[in-house]
């Protein structure tokens, strides 16, 4: 018969059976329905304790079956009747509210792609996201989730990656940039070329990372579980010596049922896959439950700069223009770069296409210097564009404009100076930029109790301390390699326990792997970071790094909530059987809402952090 | 050598785990077996000439824990 139809069968013969005997007591009648109700709810259960026993396994339906036949055999119909179908009904709720403490790895498992729109012989066809190759064209129309990763060839769309980097604003994609698989075109439409699909896409990945997470074991949880598998037969063998030291076979009897471990061995678990389940849904990926574990108790931070608290991109940061109009000198400066493929060139090119609202012109002649600059032609005039070097070489004095120079230079900027043949027009000061909320979360960091944030970089000691200085590090190390990074942090992990090492995962993958707990953030799209790191953020929000500290030190509470309470009740219980005020069924019925109360505490992380804004 | 995923009811109580975990150890050709409770899968690593993922199923359904299905 199906679960849901036996259960109300049962339902409806216990209680029948409950209002016959409160009128009428133990009529055959009465029997007979509290006979049928135990039949009907212990028949499952007794099918399972013999199918584990085949095996020489003792599970708790072994118990519950022990309990059952020796309350028939001492004609406590009403105990037989209503211990099988407390264990019917808790079973029942329990499988309903584990389900929902899966329920957010659930749904994002629903958010896989289950079509795709690819362009064959010239033709539209909607295909499986399995067959679509290498090399595909895909069209993504407004409302469709995207079906493989690969860059736009053709079209501009808003496109919702929250599924990806957990990010909820739609971002601009236009040609030539990157789209992940699973992620939903909002309006627009695109042409992509796939370059990773089927389970090579970024959010395949992520799937399989949450799935393998959710049951990769904290180390709670494994000693639970050899806890219980002692647990279960020595309670039998408690049971017995009671039984023969007390002839009390009443008591014996409770004893088994009040003793099942269920709260205890579902404590852990349950809190792990429901703190798992918050942190994918914001783009966070904890690789298990140790992992969750450990992350609570970072107690340093190592940041790499580069990508991480940094944008890793440099930008113009300042403009000082001298007797000219600041456009007029940006739209110079951008014509003589538009060859150059530096990044200096291209920040400030990248700046001059964003201020400026005329198209930026070609120069006539283009001369560039090594190591000092370039000189070009543009409108017939000849300009100058770069260092020190390059107008010392044409003779023009920097003198009055030094004290400016340097007090960027102080600020671990770098000084682009712009002039005509006769004078100095101006300069632009470039930096990597720090990311907005960098600061913010270096505070927030302390605030939670953590002790000691420390940058390592691999730049010169100017711009690191700059930089630290500027965001409020308790330490910086510059001018580090990779191999000088794994050192550091094994100087901090003697010094304060636990360190994390926060990284963009692509230039210090063994960093992240020494480090007690290494953080990939920006993670979506590399597929070397989703190795090594441990946890993964998928977007660059720095501030998702304060959440998942705050999720686990949450999740590692509420599993000791759940833990401590399993206990406390067991213990409760096994007092109130030993002074004889607990009888089977009531201790049943305390059995399984205990477990199902453990549950419920589980589901209340899903919550956390509800109001946290990205 | 076939690596296998069964997708099983949902698993309520670690207990059953347990109970599949060591049916899977005690059966030959099972060459490793792992029980994960949160998914409800089991993933199993089988030699073929010896047990077939049928006859896999069937044992984990006799424990009395329906196999939703194959992946």
């Amino acid at each position: 018969m199906h679960k849901t139809s036996t259960l109300i069968v049962a339902t409806v013969l216990v209680v029948a059976s409950f209002i016959l005997h409160r009128l009428y007591g133990y009529l055959p009648v009465t029997i007979a329905v509290m006979l049928a109700s135990t039949a009907l709810a212990g028949y499952p259960v007794v099918r399972k304790a013999i199918g584990a026993l085949r095996y020489r396994i003792v599970g708790i339906e072994v118990l519950v079956s022990v309990a059952t036949i020796g309350a028939v055999i001492i004609g406590e119909y009403w105990e037989a009747a209503a211990v099988t179908y407390l264990f019917l009904f808790g079973g029942y709720l329990e499988a309903k509210t584990l389900e929902k403490t899966r329920s957010s790895i659930k749904a994002l498992l629903n958010l896989a792609p289950e079509t795709a729109r690819i362009v064959k012989n010239g033709k539209e066809e909607v295909v499986d996201p399995k067959s679509v190759v290498q090399g595909d064209r895909v069209i993504v129309k407004p409302g469709e989730r995207i079906a493989v990763d690969g860059t736009v060839e053709d079209g501009l769309a808003y496109v919702n990656q929250s599924t990806v980097t957990g990010e909820s604003l739609p971002v601009e994609r236009q040609v030539g940039q990157q789209v992940f698989a699973g992620t939903v075109v909002e309006s627009g439409y695109l042409i992509v070329e796939a370059e990773k699909v089927g389970d090579q896409t970024t959010f395949a990945r992520i799937l399989e990372l949450v799935e393998e997470a959710q049951d990769a074991k904290a180390k709670t949880q494994k000693f639970l579980e050899r806890f219980s598998q002692y647990y279960t037969p020595g309670i039998m063998v408690l049971s017995l010596a009671l039984f023969l030291f007390t002839r009390d076979i009443r008591l014996s009897l409770t004893l088994l049922v009040i003793a099942c471990p269920g709260a205890l061995v579902i404590s852990a678990p349950v809190s792990i896959v429901a703190g798992i389940g918050n942190g994918a849904k914001k783009g966070i990926l904890v690789k298990g439950g140790d992992v969750m574990e450990r992350l609570g108790t970072v107690r340093a931070i190592a940041f790499d700069k580069t990508g991480t608290v940094t944008k890793g991109e440099p930008e113009v940061v300042s403009l000082q223009a001298f007797d000219i109009d600041r456009d007029e000198l940006l739209a110079i400066a951008a014509s003589g770069e538009t060859y150059a493929e530096h990044p200096i060139a291209k920040a400030i090119v990248g700046y001059g296409a964003k201020r400026l609202s005329q198209d930026i012109r070609i120069p006539e002649e283009t001369n560039p210097i090594a190591g000092k600059g370039v000189v070009f032609v543009l409108g017939g005039k000849t300009y100058l564009l770069g260092n020190r070097a390059l107008f010392a070489d044409h003779g023009i004095s920097l003198e009055m404009y030094e004290p400016a120079i340097r007090a960027e230079e102080e600020l671990a900027r770098t000084v682009v100076i712009v002039g005509s043949a006769e004078r100095v027009l101006g300069f632009f000061a470039i930096a990597d930029t720090v990311r907005p909320q960098a600061k913010e979360l270096l505070k927030a960091l302390k605030k939670i109790g953590i002790r000691h944030v420390v940058m390592l970089t691999g730049d010169n000691e100017r711009t690191a301390r700059a930089i630290a200085g500027q965001l409020g590090f308790d330490s910086y190390r510059a001018s580090l390699l990779p191999q000088d990074k794994v050192a550091a942090l094994k100087e901090l992990q003697a010094e304060y326990g636990t360190v994390a090492m926060v990284g963009d995962g692509v230039n210090d993958a063994p960093a992240l792997a020494t480090a007690d707990l290494g953080i990939a953030i920006g993670g979506a799209g590399s597929d070397v970071a989703m190795e090594t790191a441990d946890v993964i953020v998928m977007s660059s929000h720095l501030s998702m790094l304060t959440h998942a500290v705050g999720l686990s030190r949450a999740t590692v509470r509420n599993m000791k909530q759940n833990i401590v309470f399993a206990i406390l009740v067991a213990v409760i219980l096994l007092a109130g059987v030993l002074v004889r005020t607990v009888d089977l069924s009531f201790g049943m019925l305390v059995h399984e809402f205990s477990v199902l109360l453990v549950i419920i505490n589980a589901i209340r992380l899903m919550g956390y952090g509800k109001n946290t804004k990205l | 050598m076939k690596h296998i995923t069964l997708q099983l009811e949902t698993l309520t109580c670690p207990s059953c785990m347990a109970k599949i975990d060591g049916m899977m150890k005690k059966t030959d050709g099972v060459v490793k077996a792992e029980v994960l409770f949160n998914s409800s899968r089991v993933k199993a690593e089988i030699d073929e000439s010896i047990v077939s993922t049928a006859q896999v199923k069937q044992r984990i359904e006799a424990l009395g824990y329906k196999v939703l299905g194959e992946k």
